[in-house]
């Protein structure tokens, strides 16, 4: 129980699949205008990734070792399509927000990664744990990227105004000031790192 | 069908939307292999090919297939196992009879399957060259393959730009937190907002 315990937590700072492992960054830049949309893409490729980790686990002495990517892939997509139809049925804003971001949880790097780094070496508990703590980190660095972006691009949270006289930096709502945000971003958590050592 | 379409097509997909700086399609391989001229033209030649191929293939797939059997959610499944199917085979095809280019292509062949650019500019033709009711545009077919060659074009444009300044920051003296990566954000932030030059267009 503690060892599954680890998994869960791991994913969360200290192999964050954002920001360490960097893994993921095409959805998590073009969605992260603001949180509604952050959150909704977490959730979903959380769905994905929990999901596939489980399928994974379970069949990985079915699967044959030369074509196991192809399966992954099989495995991913028929969750990536549930999540597009269940999206399009009850969140269908949310759906025009993401665009063909929905459809390309497929390639996104984290969920493949994770089947092939862990799931298809670990048992279906462990796989578990590893995919909820990947998908709650990767949820949380994109409410985190969000959050600044939509904040300094257009002076809101949640879409609640926050500031009562605030001119919105407009390049960081663009595609530039998503790049810039993630590069800081980056540059920061590298440089409390080399502090701490 | 008519020819100023292309050149829509052409511009908006190279400059205005660029699948890197706009879209943010295929940024994980843009920021890990741009490091050097080389391998990032091996990569982005290899990308332009398996685009264009892609586009062909699945626009093929999805009029002939998806749509008059009624299976046009089953879009996302049916595309990437096509083109992962596909890089497959070019890679054997390339590595039997031209070995030269499968040593320039390397690794970067099979790596483009999870490029998100190729699953995206199949996804993007399904969206724009066909009607709600899932009727195909005239022409459709020659727009679609054309798209793919341009959102190839803007790959190479970018990954080409990226890593001609990255081998000359190899020689500057950069911020330690800095290094590599951050780096390669802020500067590819910086193109992206030169880019936004060309958002002026009207076409």
């Amino acid at each position: 129980m503690k060892n599954s315990f680890k998994e869960l937590i791991k994913g969360l700072i200290h192999e964050n699949p954002t920001f360490v492992l960097m893994l993921g960054l095409c959805p998590t830049l073009a969605v992260s205008i603001s949180l509604i949309n952050g959150l909704g893409m977490g959730v979903a490729a959380t769905f994905v990734i929990i999901f596939s980790n489980i399928l994974i686990a379970a069949l990985k002495d079915v699967i044959p070792d030369k074509v196991r990517i192809p399966c992954y892939i099989v495995v991913i997509a028929t969750f990536v399509t549930i999540t597009e139809l269940v999206m399009k049925a009850y969140f269908p804003p949310l759906n025009r927000a993401l665009g063909i971001y929905v459809p390309l949880i497929v390639v996104n790097c984290i969920v493949l990664g994770r089947a092939e780094a862990f799931a298809s070496k670990n048992k279906i508990l462990n796989s578990l744990m590893d995919g909820i703590g990947m998908g709650i980190g990767f949820t949380m660095a994109l409410l985190l990227i969000s959050g600044i972006r939509e904040l300094l691009g257009s002076g809101k949270l949640f879409g609640y105004n926050v500031f009562s006289n605030f001119e919105p930096m407009l390049i960081i709502a663009m595609p530039s000031g998503a790049l810039l945000v993630i590069g800081l971003l980056l540059g920061f958590f590298n440089f409390l790192k080399g502090r701490k050592a | 069908m008519n020819a100023s379409m292309f050149l829509t097509i052409f511009i908006s997909a190279v400059f205005i939307n660029n699948v890197i700086l706009s879209r943010f399609l295929g940024l994980c391989s843009f920021i890990a292999i741009s490091k050097e001229t080389r391998p990032a033209l091996a990569m982005s030649l290899a990308v332009m090919f398996v685009t264009t191929m892609s586009s062909i293939i699945t626009w093929l797939i999805y009029r002939f297939l998806l749509i008059p059997f009624n299976m046009a959610y089953l879009r996302t499944i049916s595309f990437i196992l096509v083109i992962a199917t596909f890089v497959q085979l070019v890679e054997m095809i390339i590595r039997k009879f031209a070995p030269a280019l499968y040593r320039f292509f390397g690794i970067y062949l099979p790596l483009i399957t999870v490029n998100c650019a190729v699953l995206g500019v199949a996804v993007l033709n399904s969206d724009m060259f066909f009607t709600a009711d899932g009727k195909s545009m005239s022409g459709g077919f020659l727009y679609a393959a054309f798209q793919g060659i341009c959102v190839g074009l803007g790959y190479t444009l970018a990954m080409l730009l990226m890593s001609a300044i990255r081998e000359r920051l190899e020689l500057c003296n950069v911020p330690k937190a800095l290094k590599d990566f951050p780096l390669g954000f802020i500067i590819a932030s910086i193109m992206s907002m030169a880019f936004m030059g060309f958002n002026g267009f009207r076409i």
